[in-house]
């Protein structure tokens, strides 16, 4: 889809080249993540995919095409463009931010207006809600949906995306991360992905290119980067904790059939019962659910010391967070540090309870893996 | 708050020097026969400041059109903007009297040197706040704007003038209030305005005359200053939800 080849940039003024004949191929589908320190030359490389810069040496080639004979602005029209600092601009509307390019390409009013509606569902932004807002009044989470949004609104099959997520807070961070890997799976588009974090990186990507001082250091799976780092180089950027690190790679859902769960109590079920369920197994605690299966709370062996009732219920205490199951190991194992327990509850989208990870679960991955 | 200050301190400005011109000692009965000149002979007072009005509107017009292009072209060019803005310092620093003398053997006497001259002034303020506006955007705004495929000409448009324009017109009001000042001794060329009535004022020694005048001047510099922030503030709602704000 994206073929780079012999790609060198040397700035005016400069003796060093910021990129080295640098060759790197990106498949159809695929999230590509330049990863390396700065001035490694990743925002760079990309910038060259849509021409921003234009590069001294070497050649770009889009699906077969020669990058470097196009009209630029074509070019550009068809490449999804988000950049760290988002670059909404101030003085439109939410709506007529996201309906940039559509404008650009003269869509006609009706088809731009249903697409902005779309993409902005499609990012969880409510339209009727945001549509007329301007992005002064956004958090920085939901600017950041917003500039997703924009870049994606004409469809491009390829997009790049500079840091996209690097702006706000870890928490809104994964959550983003996650959502946007959500849209990935439905629309498969090509993406390079520039970002300094390992752990970002790891989790986005396909496949890994790894840059220092302008070149290409190694360019692998996640999972290949993981276990066999090219140089001490890539070593030392992956880390020591490399085991930990494939928590960033596995999906809840995937261990999620393996571990032994034990079924959650239902709200009106006799406190005995959990009692002894308790008592006969190594577990200390048991989730609730309401007739719907939705989540109401946990016993735990403690909250059974008291006497409150005579159904689980009235014993439950609340859940202090939980994670979906399109999370990640390491989402989960941050929630459960946060909370100070050993486990965390798995609801879907609805609330409804799928299961429970527990630390041992995880240590238990990391063990497989090493 | 700020802004009626900062009309308040044109107007003393404005008055202030003019007044000095003529205040030779106090005059209790000055006020009084201030008053009583001016209700004689208020249309020939309003038919100067329609004039003077006049004079200052056709120049802004011509000052905007021209700074405005210039400020933009230079904002490209980074290698000649410090020339520019320095010819348009130079201009600036030019007494008064002494430019509207250079310009009568070019343009002779009357209105277009009164013009020409003005314009040379609003040069500076105008050029350099459409430079600044548009060199300090946000980059990552305009590289946005770039890398999703607009043309250099839709960014110029679409995206740098709308958002240097509050910059751009207070930059405008600048000189617009310098310029109802100035214009008043561009009378000195025959180009009309209030300037006439505190120019022959003085000839005469006639101070009710000269007083008037500058009142004249100040209100129309207030009422100028005033109409041009809150033109601006109708016009640009979104103004109160920019970014940092």
């Amino acid at each position: 889809m994206i073929k780079l080849e012999g790609l060198s940039k040397v700035f005016p003024g400069h003796s060093i080249p910021a990129v080295k004949d640098l060759n790197l191929e990106i498949q159809e589908g695929d999230v590509c993540v330049l990863v390396g320190p700065s001035g490694c030359g990743k925002t760079t490389t990309m910038k060259m995919i849509n021409r921003l810069y234009e590069p001294t040496g070497g050649a770009i080639y889009i699906r077969g095409e020669n990058a470097l004979q196009m009209d630029p602005i074509k070019l550009r029209l068809d490449i999804g463009y988000v950049i760290q600092e988002i670059g909404l601009f101030p003085h439109m509307t939410i709506e007529e931010n996201i309906a940039t390019v559509p404008n650009e390409k003269h869509w006609p009013k009706d088809q731009t207006k249903q697409k902005v509606e779309e993409v902005m569902t499609l990012v969880g932004l409510d339209p009727e809600v945001f549509r007329a807002r301007y992005p002064a009044a956004l958090s920085g989470g939901q600017r950041q949906r917003v500039g997703v949004a924009r870049a994606m609104v004409s469809d491009p099959p390829i997009m790049l995306m500079d840091e996209p997520f690097g702006a706000v807070d870890p928490i809104t961070r994964a959550r983003l991360q996650n959502e946007f890997l959500r849209i990935q799976e439905r629309m498969g588009k090509t993406i390079v992905f520039v970002t300094h974090d390992i752990d970002e990186a790891i989790k986005m990507s396909d496949t890994i290119a790894v840059m220092r001082e302008g070149e290409l250091v190694q360019h692998a799976t996640p999972s290949d980067l993981l276990s066999a780092p090219a140089d001490e180089f890539v070593s030392n950027l992956v880390g020591r904790n490399r085991s930990i690190k494939r928590l960033h790679l596995i999906r809840i859902q995937e261990i999620l059939e393996e571990v032994d769960r034990t079924k959650p109590a239902t709200e009106d079920a006799k406190v005995d019962e959990i009692k002894k369920q308790l008592e006969e197994s190594d577990i200390r605690s048991v989730m609730v659910v309401d007739r719907d299966n939705k989540l109401k709370g946990v016993i735990g062996v403690s909250d059974l010391k008291q006497k409150a009732g005579e159904v689980a219920g009235d014993y439950c205490s609340e859940v202090a967070d939980t994670v979906t199951s399109d999370a990640t190991l390491n989402d989960a194992l941050s929630v459960m540090l946060e909370c100070g327990e050993g486990y965390v509850a798995v609801v879907n989208e609805d609330d409804q309870y799928q299961g429970t990870v527990t630390l041992g679960d995880l240590l238990n991955v990391v063990k497989e893996d090493s | 708050m700020g802004q009626i200050i900062g009309c308040i301190s044109d107007f003393f400005r404005v008055t202030g020097n003019l007044t000095l011109l003529s205040a030779q000692g106090e005059d209790p009965g000055l006020i009084r026969e201030t008053i009583n000149w001016i209700s004689r002979r208020s249309d020939m007072l309003l038919d100067l400041m329609v004039g003077h009005l006049y004079l200052v509107v056709v120049t802004l017009i011509i000052a905007i059109a021209i700074s405005v292009t210039v400020g933009i072209i230079i904002s490209y060019y980074e290698g000649v903007a410090q020339t520019v803005l320095g010819i348009c310092q130079i201009l600036m620093v030019i007494p008064s009297m002494a430019m509207l003398a250079f310009m009568v053997p070019l343009f002779g006497i009357g209105f277009t040197t009164g013009v020409v001259a003005l314009v040379l002034y609003s040069l500076l303020p105008i050029v350099r706040n459409t430079y600044t506006g548009i060199r300090e955007l946000d980059p990552a705004i305009v590289e946005a704007a770039k890398g999703m495929g607009m043309t250099e000409r839709r960014v110029l448009f679409k995206i740098k003038i709308p958002l240097a324009r509050p910059v751009i017109m207070a930059g405008v009001r600048t000189a617009a209030v310098m310029m109802i000042g100035i214009a008043a001794i561009a009378a000195y060329v025959g180009a009309g305005g209030l300037g006439e009535l505190i120019f022959s004022g003085i000839s005469r020694g006639h101070q009710p005359m000269i007083i008037a005048g500058a009142i004249g001047v100040s209100i129309i510099a207030v009422a100028f200053d005033y109409l041009l922030y809150y033109g601006e503030k109708r016009f640009s709602v979104e103004g109160s939800t920019r970014e940092g704000e």
